[in-house]
């Protein structure tokens, strides 16, 4: 135990003497943690709309108001001409179009079916999708207004009203959301990047050589090395934790306990992983590449800005293989839902395993001979 | 000059698993992109707490099951058990029919239908509810034509530069800009870094080789190898996902290159300030790689963001770089169009140099 | 005479190439052996191996009377060692170091409280006392290095070209340090391409492409090859050798 400590001891030792590393390590999570929140919504409003009428009847002008009404759409543009609002379409200054042709108001007292015209800029597919939805209901709207006035007694025998509630977060606020998923992506990076480079670093200056000829143990040196950094990053999960209730208002529904225990879990895994980069690499640009590679898979798939059932199946099966997912879905329950132990056994039990197959295997392939 | 550029390039391919990686992330990243994350909705679970079991709501729930966002999980007894399935976290939306839904809707004209979600992931919920909405109003406009004809205004929608609505359009430009950034920027910087640390830094400086022949020799690879990526990528946009082209190819890899010496400049200028490896790559992790995912508008829209993040995202060279690549690419602008973000780029450029390079003598003196 | 080190058939083979071959020698509890060779000839290898760092392909060896494969903690235990990289840590100052590899060797913190003194005092380190190592000459890392090696009294130290690239003052003070330590019993294992250093020890192997060709006192060599000084021997030995580094 005596030599664990002198090696803990060196490690805080040489990482707060790096005079960048302790803003590294203590103030980039959080601005990461508020940048990145308030960046990362896809709330769509103020769509910048424009508008061709060529109509210009009573029934078109109304039709143009219920868009002006809106809180989604923006009119920025009236023009008689299709093809000037799409030059400012390519400029990026409008997102929508919306035509309504010349007989538009004809063809409703004639009973026939009025055709208007919705070009959208669908570069971003997403919300070129969401855009039009809001753009039809505002029709479809308008549309069972005209026929409550002409055919009262019809309309009403088509009335499926769909009240709706939000449960968790009433308000949509995507920061609810965003916010646990940052602080796994935190601590994940602090343990991954931080341990691996920490060790291939030694390695890399050749101090490794010198402690491999003491009497030090496998497990006094992986876990001297290792315990600073689950340190380090339990602290800015706590520190991240406190952040998110004091400036956004997000505390933890369910137990603070299970949330800290599983972490405590969690982090060998991620730590494990680090271990194990720096057993195959030999400097810290190599680590730091690989460290990356898995990363940045991982990170993706894990469903922080995606959800993970609307994944085509093969990347659902490399997700059972992703540690990020299991903690990711298990923040986000515990946080924001309140799960309890149980609910949450099947993420617990795979995180549980994961951190005791990657430690072994890094351990494992940790050799101080060679 | 060409011996020690030479020596760059030998230490670059030597390392095999730096090369698998230096190529290897984009590929994976375009794929995974392009395939795997979509921000369409797609199978979402969904519950129903079914009282009336009738022929309305029968009908309805086919409909939303029948649906590719939909699939039916389960269904539910009681309204207690609706918290439960949400705490299990993979049903996400639950419809609930109160009795008598068909014989309310077909005699008083009026029924309800309530619609739960999950909205722990707001984006997802509010996206479950539109096309449940969606679905249901189309339920009932085939009820409306059971009657007889009707006016029905039809929306005809054209989706402009995208048609089919694919989210790697949007992703394609957004991968070339991180992966362009990640290369040129972070791996200059470390590989300058790391001759600090080694000590190599000093050897190279006492030599006849003049400052600015090192940093070429240092930069020239990257650029290559940041280039060679540029192309692999937009190989892979125009084949597997079938992106058009419709400006300039010249122009875009004009365009490309000017990035790629702005990122350089970049990574040069962060080597001049961090003091070993592990800082500049936790500097190019941090103050690179994320603001050049959120705040250049290749995943979250820019526009709903606060104004100081706006502001912000307008001294983002990536977010100029998306632009551009999305003008040309999908838009067919020449340079007459994106003249502006283009002199953004340049004029960038021209400052990490000029601070570099202020920065390497004061080192000196 | 007390065997310290007794190595038997040494090979050590990475892949086709032969690093080590065969080597034979023995070194006596106390003595202070030169282990000599020209770059590459496959000395760091060997010192390597002795430490337990490195495994070897085949051979028999007994370090501090302990089998290496069977009691390699014991016997890392009973050695010290500095390598030809650079051991201490740069960031740490010098109190640090002394302190962390102190403890890892086991010794209690008042032991380390007075050895820090001692050292400090020793080598005359009281103005460098709180600076990170990185800022300190050359020379005085390196006898600092050397004194943390020994610092947990081992029966044998490995030293790995001790002294390339110091000053001959420094080379002079570092060798009596050498000399105090073998004084007080300790075996001492040092490489070095200083032909002069050679004439320093109690007993010299020169190796060759991974073979000891010579092995005796400085002077039974120079007798055995007419020269009059170990430079002599080791160039006559070394024109023979194939391979460059």
């Amino acid at each position: 135990m005596r030599v664990i400590r002198y090696i803990i001891q060196k490690e805080f030792k040489q990482i707060f003497r790096n005079r960048m590393m302790l803003p590294i390590i203590f103030v980039m999570p959080v601005i990461q943690l508020i940048v990145l929140s308030y960046t990362a919504t896809f709330e769509i409003k103020e769509v910048r709309l424009g508008v061709v009428d060529m109509d210009q009847s009573y029934s078109s002008r109304e039709l143009v108001s219920k868009f002006q009404g809106s809180p989604f759409f923006k009119l920025v543009n009236f023009s008689f001409s299709i093809a000037e609002l799409e030059k400012e379409m390519q400029k990026g200054d409008l997102q929508q179009i919306v035509v309504i042709p010349q007989n538009f108001e004809a063809a409703i007292n004639k009973g026939e079916n009025p055709k208007i015209q919705i070009i959208t800029d669908a570069v971003n597919g997403s919300a070129a999708s969401l855009m039009t939805y809001y753009t039809s209901s505002i029709v479809m709207d308008y549309n069972r207004q005209i026929l409550m006035e002409k055919q009262p007694l019809l309309t009403a025998t088509t009335g499926i009203r769909t009240p709706y509630q939000f449960w968790y977060n009433p308000e949509l606020d995507y920061k609810n959301y965003m916010v646990p998923g940052i602080l796994v992506l935190l601590v994940t990076m602090i343990g991954a990047f931080l341990s691996g480079m920490n060790i291939v670093r030694e390695k890399e200056i050749g101090t490794i050589e010198q402690l491999n000829v003491t009497p030090i143990r496998k497990y006094e040196f992986i876990i001297g090395k290792l315990l600073p950094f689950w340190i380090i990053a339990m602290f800015d999960l706590a520190f991240g934790l406190i952040i998110a209730k004091l400036i956004f208002g997000i505390y933890i529904l369910g137990s603070v306990w299970l949330v800290f225990a599983v972490a405590a879990i969690y982090l060998l895994a991620v730590l494990g992983l680090g271990l194990f980069v720096s057993t195959i690499t030999e400097t810290q640009q190599q680590a730091m590449f690989l460290a990356w590679f898995f990363m940045v898979i991982f990170i993706m798939l894990s469903g922080l800005f995606t959800p993970t059932e609307s994944m085509p199946i093969w990347a659902q099966w490399l997700n059972t293989i992703n540690p990020i997912t299991y903690f990711m879905r298990f923040m986000r329950q515990v946080i924001l839902k309140g799960s309890s132990i149980m609910e949450v056994m099947d993420e617990i039990i795979s995180i549980t395993v994961y951190a005791t197959s990657m430690l072994s295997l890094a351990v494992w392939r940790y050799r101080k001979v060679n | 000059m060409k011996d020690f550029i030479i020596k760059e390039f030998k230490q670059i391919f030597r390392d095999y698993r730096s090369m698998i990686i230096l190529f290897g992330i984009p590929i994976a990243q375009v794929m995974l992109f392009g395939f795997a994350l979509t921000l369409d909705l797609n199978d979402a679970h969904f519950a129903v707490l079914d009282q009336a079991k009738d022929e309305h709501s029968r009908k309805i729930i086919e409909k939303m099951d029948a649906s590719s966002y939909f699939i039916l999980d389960r269904n539910l007894n009681s309204r207690e058990e609706i918290q439960k399935v949400f705490e299990g976290g993979v049903v996400r939306e639950v419809l609930v029919f109160k009795p008598g839904f068909s014989e309310n809707l077909d005699k008083t004209a009026s029924t309800e239908l309530q619609i739960i979600t999950d909205a722990s992931d707001p984006n997802t919920a509010n996206m479950m509810l539109n096309y449940t909405q969606a679905i249901i109003s189309n339920y009932e406009q085939s009820l409306l034509l059971a009657h007889g004809k009707q006016v029905l205004i039809i929306p005809e929608t054209q989706f402009k530069y995208n048609e089919n609505l694919k989210s790697v359009f949007m992703f394609v430009p957004g991968v070339i800009t991180i992966i362009l950034m990640l290369v040129s920027a972070m791996m200059t910087s470390i590989s300058i870094a790391r001759e600090k640390e080694m000590g190599t830094m000093e050897v190279l400086l006492v030599s006849p080789i003049k400052p600015i022949e090192i940093v070429i020799g240092k930069v020239m690879p990257y650029l290559l190898l940041s280039f060679v990526n540029f192309l692999l990528i937009l190989g892979l946009a125009f084949t597997v996902f079938k992106m058009p082209m419709d400006g300039n190819m010249l122009l875009l890899m004009a365009e490309a290159l000017l990035y790629i010496l702005m990122a350089l400049s970049l990574g040069i200028l962060i080597s001049t300030v961090s003091n070993s490896q592990q800082t500049a790559m936790l500097l190019s992790m941090f103050a690179l790689l994320l603001p050049t995912i959120l705040l250049s508008g290749f995943i979250f829209p820019i526009e709903n963001m606060p104004s100081i993040l706006i502001y912000l995202s307008h001294i983002m060279p990536s977010k100029w770089f998306i632009i551009i690549i999305k003008d040309v690419m999908l838009k067919g602008a020449g340079l007459k169009e994106v003249w502006f973000p283009t002199s953004i780029i340049l004029f960038q450029t021209v400052l990490f140099i000029s601070l570099s390079i202020k920065k390497f003598k004061i080192r000196l003196q | 005479m007390e065997i310290a080190i007794s190595v038997k058939n040494m090979v050590k083979k990475f892949g086709d190439f032969v690093a080590n071959d065969h080597l034979n020698f023995e070194v006596y509890q106390g003595e202070i052996f030169g282990f000599l060779g020209a770059n590459g000839a496959g000395k760091t290898t060997a010192i390597k191996i002795l430490c337990g760092i490195s495994s070897p392909s085949s051979g028999e060896l007994m370090v501090a009377g302990y089998n290496i494969y069977k009691n390699r903690d014991k016997v890392k235990k009973s050695i010290g060692y500095m390598s030809q990289k650079f051991s201490l840590y740069d960031d740490l100052s010098i109190a640090e170091n002394i302190e962390f590899y102190g403890g890892i060797y086991g010794l209690s913190r008042q032991i380390i409280k007075q050895k820090t003194a001692e050292y400090i005092h020793e080598l005359a380190l009281e103005s460098y006392e709180k600076m990170r190592v990185i800022d300190l000459p050359l020379g005085i890392k390196q006898k600092l290095a050397f004194s943390v090696a020994v610092i947990h009294q081992p029966k044998i130290v490995f030293l790995d070209e001790p002294t390339s690239g110091v000053d001959p003052i420094t080379r002079r003070q570092f060798w009596e340090m050498i000399y105090r330590e073998a004084a007080n019993g300790t075996t001492v294992f040092v490489t070095t391409h200083y032909m002069d250093e050679a004439e320093y020890c109690n007993r010299v192997s020169i190796m060759v492409d991974g073979r000891i060709e010579a092995l005796g006192t400085p002077s039974e060599l120079k007798n055995q090859y007419s020269a009059s000084s170990m430079e002599e021997v080791f160039i006559h030995l070394a024109r023979k050798a194939t391979r460059i580094d």
